[in-house]
C-alpha cells in the first residue's frame, strides 16, 4: 500500500466513522443519556432513508426532502416517546427490548406495505455531484466530504448542547436523579419527550445523508443497530465524545482490517470492543461512576 | 386469478360432461395439484410474486391443452427461510399430494427442499434458485430447474474478458456459496485462456462498505474487474465504484445479477457495465415481444427475468400434459416427456441437459441509458457441466 492510497483509506475510514457518529449519536443520548434501551434505533435511520427517497419522488428536491423527513422523524419520535416509551422509563431493560423489538417488526412491515422490497435509490443532489481527484486514478465524491463536514458540526453541536447549556445539565442531571430534578421542579417529563424525540431524529437524518450513497434496502436498519451499539459501549455510556472517539475508532479500524487481515475483518470491531472493555470495562470516556 | 380458476373449472366441467356420453376418463376428474414454494414476503417478495405470475400466465394461455385437466395451486409462503423449507415441502407433497411443486427463489430453501423430495413421487421444477449442487450433486430424476445453474451466467463472462483484451483482474464478491460458485465458474474459463486473477476480494456477508475494498482495486490497477453481487448489494457495489472514479478508467464486468431490477436504483452509477445473462429485458425476438405485452397487460408492470423463469415453468407442464394427454400418473413417462421438450421461452428456445438444468444462450448485456442492452451472445447453447450428478 502506499502512501497515497494509506491516506484514501484512512478518509474511508474516518468518513464511515463519522457517518456511524450520527447514527450512534441519537442511541448515544437515548440508550446512553436517558437509559432507555431502543433496539428499534436502526429503524428509524431505515424510515429516515426511505423517507427522504419518497419526498424526493414527490418534490425531486433534495434539500426540501431532507428537511421534510427531519420534521416528520422529530415528530415520529414525540409520538412513539408520549404513546410507548414513558411507560417503560420504570421498567427494567428486558420490557424496553421486548416493546422495541416489536417495533423493529412494525416498521419493516409498514416499510414493506408503504414502499415494497425493491432496492431504491436517491441521486446526488445536483450542487455536490462532483469529485476531487485524489491519486491518478482514484475520485472523491463532494457529497461524501459534505456529509462527513456535516457530521463532525453536528457532534460539534451535541457535544455544547449537552455539555454546556443550561438544558444539557438537565438531561444529565436527570439521568443521574429523575425525581430530585422533578422536586426542583423541573417538566422531566417534557424534556425527555424532547430527547427521545432528538434522537430519533438524528438516527433518521443519518439516514437522510447516507441515502444518495447506499441502497435503500429492506432491514437495512438491522445493519447499522449492532455497530452502533458497540460505538456507544466503546465510548462509554452517555458520553457524547466518547461516541465521537469510538466511531472514529471503529471506522478507520474496520477500513483497514477489510483490506489487509480479510479473514478475520468480520469480526475485528468486536475483538477491538472486546479489548478496550478489558482494558476500561466502563468504556473509554464514560459519564456514570 | 379467482376469476380464472372458476373459468378453468367451468371449461373443464364442460368437457367432463361431455366426456361423460363416451368412455369416462379418469384423469379428467381429478385437477393436477401443483404446490407452489415461493416467498411471498420478505426481502425476496417480489421475485416470488413475478415467478407465481409468469407460471400462471403461461397455464392460463394453454388452458386448452391440459386435455380438461383443471390446475390446483396450493400456494405457501417459505419467506426465503431454508429453516422452514423442509416442513413446507413435506406438507405439499404428503398432506397436499402435489403431483408438481414448484419452487424456491433462495439457493439455501433450495437445498432445504431438495432434502425432502429428491427421488420422490412429486416432480419439482426450480424456477430461480441457482446453486451448482441442484443440478450437481444434488441432482435427481424428479428435479427439473427452469432457471439457471450460477455457472452459467459467469463461464462465459471470463472469455468474454479476454476477447476484450483483459489479461489482470480483480474478482470480488461476497463471500456465500452463489458468490463464490460465481467467481470460480469465472475463473475457470478466464484462467484457462491464459488470464490472471490478481487478487480475490471475498467480503463478508452483508456487508455493504465497499470503500475501502474499491480503493484496494484502484491500488492495484487491473485491466478489469468481475463481481457477483445481487439486489440491494448490486446497488450499492455499482454508486460506489461509480463515486470512487473507477467507472470508465477500470471496466466493471459482472453476473447479470449485477443490474438485474436494480438499474432504477442505480442510476448513471451503472451506465456501461457489461454482463452475462440468459435474458435481457430488451431480447428481440417474437417470443419475447408478445411475452411482455401479455404480462403487462395481465399484471399491469412490466416483466423481469423472474417472470420469465415463472413462465417457462407453466410452459413445461402444460407441454408435459399435453403430450401426455392428460394423464400424469405415470411418474416415468412424465420425466421422460420433460426431458424431451423443447421450450419456446422469451429467452429463446432451450432444452434440458442430462442433469435437468437449462442448455440456453447467456447474452452478454451493456447498459446504456438505463436498460440492459443486448451486444452480443457470450455463448450459444451453454450446458452446465452438473459436476458430481450421477444420473445417465
Amino acid at each position: 500500500m502506499d502512501f497515497a492510497i494509506f491516506l484514501v483509506q484512512l478518509l474511508n475510514g474516518l468518513q464511515y466513522g463519522l457517518l456511524l457518529f450520527l447514527i450512534a449519536s441519537g442511541l448515544t443520548l437515548v440508550f446512553g443519556v436517558m437509559g432507555i434501551l431502543n433496539l428499534a434505533h436502526g429503524s428509524m435511520y431505515m424510515v429516515g432513508a426511505y423517507l427522504v427517497w419518497y419526498f424526493f419522488q414527490l418534490t425531486d428536491q433534495f434539500l426540501l426532502s431532507a428537511l421534510i423527513s427531519a420534521a416528520l422523524a422529530l415528530g415520529l419520535g414525540v409520538l412513539i416517546e408520549k404513546t410507548l416509551i414513558h411507560r417503560l422509563y420504570k421498567r427494567n431493560h428486558l420490557d424496553q427490548v421486548l416493546l422495541t423489538i416489536g417495533m423493529i417488526f412494525v416498521f419493516n412491515a409498514l416499510q414493506s406495505i408503504l414502499w415494497g422490497d425493491d432496492p431504491l435509490g436517491v441521486p446526488v443532489p445536483e450542487l455536490l455531484s462532483g469529485s476531487i481527484h485524489l491519486t491518478e486514478l482514484v475520485e472523491y465524491p463532494v457529497y461524501r466530504l459534505f456529509v462527513a463536514a456535516l457530521c463532525l458540526l453536528l457532534a460539534g453541536a451535541l457535544y455544547l448542547v449537552i455539555n454546556r447549556t443550561r438544558i444539557g445539565m438537565l438531561i444529565r442531571a436527570g439521568e443521574s436523579n429523575r425525581e430530585m430534578v422533578e422536586c426542583l421542579g423541573v417538566n422531566i417529563n417534557q424534556l425527555y419527550t424532547l430527547v427521545f424525540g432528538a434522537g430519533v431524529m438524528l438516527a433518521a437524518l443519518a439516514g437522510v445523508v447516507a441515502a444518495p450513497m447506499i441502497s435503500i434496502v429492506p432491514g437495512m436498519g438491522e445493519h447499522v443497530l449492532i455497530t452502533c451499539f458497540v460505538v456507544v459501549v466503546i465510548g462509554g455510556m452517555g458520553s457524547i465524545k466518547g461516541a465521537f472517539v469510538a466511531a472514529l475508532l471503529v471506522g478507520v479500524v474496520d477500513t483497514f482490517a477489510s483490506v489487509l487481515v480479510p479473514g478475520v475483518s468480520s469480526m475485528i470491531v468486536y475483538i477491538l470492543m472486546a479489548v478496550i472493555l478489558l482494558i476500561k470495562p466502563e468504556g473509554l470516556f464514560s459519564s456514570q461512576k | 386469478m379467482k376469476k380464472h380458476t372458476s373459468l378453468l373449472t367451468l371449461a373443464s366441467a364442460l368437457i367432463v360432461s361431455l366426456a361423460g356420453w363416451s368412455a369416462p376418463t379418469a384423469a379428467a376428474d381429478k385437477p393436477i395439484k401443483v404446490g407452489v414454494m415461493l416467498p411471498f414476503s420478505g426481502v425476496y417478495a417480489a421475485l416470488g410474486d413475478a415467478g407465481r405470475n409468469g407460471m400462471k400466465l403461461a397455464l392460463e394461455q394453454h388452458a386448452d391443452k391440459l386435455h380438461g385437466r383443471n390446475i390446483e395451486f396450493i400456494e405457501m409462503d417459505t419467506e426465503a427461510r431454508p429453516d422452514r423449507a423442509p416442513e413446507i415441502a413435506t406438507s405439499l407433497m404428503s398432506q397436499k399430494k402435489a403431483d408438481f411443486i414448484i419452487g424456491p427463489v433462495h439457493s439455501g430453501v433450495a437445498m432445504g427442499m431438495l432434502k425432502v423430495l429428491r427421488n420422490k413421487k412429486p416432480v419439482v421444477i426450480i424456477p430461480n434458485a441457482g446453486a451448482n449442487a441442484a443440478t450437481g450433486p444434488w441432482c435427481a430424476p424428479n428435479v427439473f430447474r427452469t432457471s439457471f445453474s450460477a455457472w452459467q451466467p459467469s463461464y462465459p463472462m471470463g472469455k468474454a474478458a479476454l476477447d476484450k483484451g483483459y489479461k489482470k483482474v480483480v474478482t470480488m464478491s461476497w463471500n456465500y456459496g452463489f458468490g463464490k460458485e460465481s467467481l470460480a465458474a469465472f475463473e475457470e474459463s478466464f484462467k484457462a485462456g491464459g488470464g490472471k486473477v490478481l487478487k480475490k476480494i471475498m467480503v463478508p456477508f452483508p456487508k455493504t462498505e465497499f470503500q475501502s475494498y474499491i480503493t484496494d482495486i484502484a491500488s492495484l490497477k487491473p485491466d478489469a474487474v468481475f463481481v457477483f453481487f445481487a439486489g440491494g448489494g448490486a446497488v450499492k457495489f455499482v454508486k460506489d465504484y461509480n463515486a470512487m472514479g473507477l467507472s470508465g478508467k477500470i471496466p466493471l464486468l459482472g453476473s447479470g445479477f449485477l443490474t438485474e431490477g436494480t438499474l432504477t436504483a442505480q442510476g448513471d452509477a451503472a451506465e456501461g457495465v457489461i454482463t452475462g445473462l440468459h435474458y435481457a429485458d430488451g431480447l428481440d425476438n417474437p417470443a419475447n415481444h408478445a411475452f411482455r405485452a401479455d404480462y403487462e397487460k395481465a399484471f399491469g408492470k412490466p416483466a423481469d427475468l423472474y417472470a420469465v423463469q415463472g413462465y417457462d415453468t407453466g410452459l413445461l407442464i402444460a407441454m408435459a400434459v399435453d403430450q401426455l394427454k392428460g394423464n400424469i400418473s405415470d411418474q416415468g413417462k412424465l420425466i421422460q416427456t420433460m426431458e424431451s421438450l423443447t421450450i419456446p421461452s422469451p429467452r429463446g428456445d432451450f432444452t434440458f441437459s442430462r442433469a435437468h438444468n437449462p442448455i440456453q444462450t447467456i447474452y452478454l448485456r451493456t447498459v446504456e441509458n438505463g436498460e440492459n442492452r443486448v451486444i452480443g451472445v457470450a455463448a450459444e447453447a451453454l450446458e452446465d457441466p452438473a459436476r458430481g450428478c450421477k444420473m445417465k
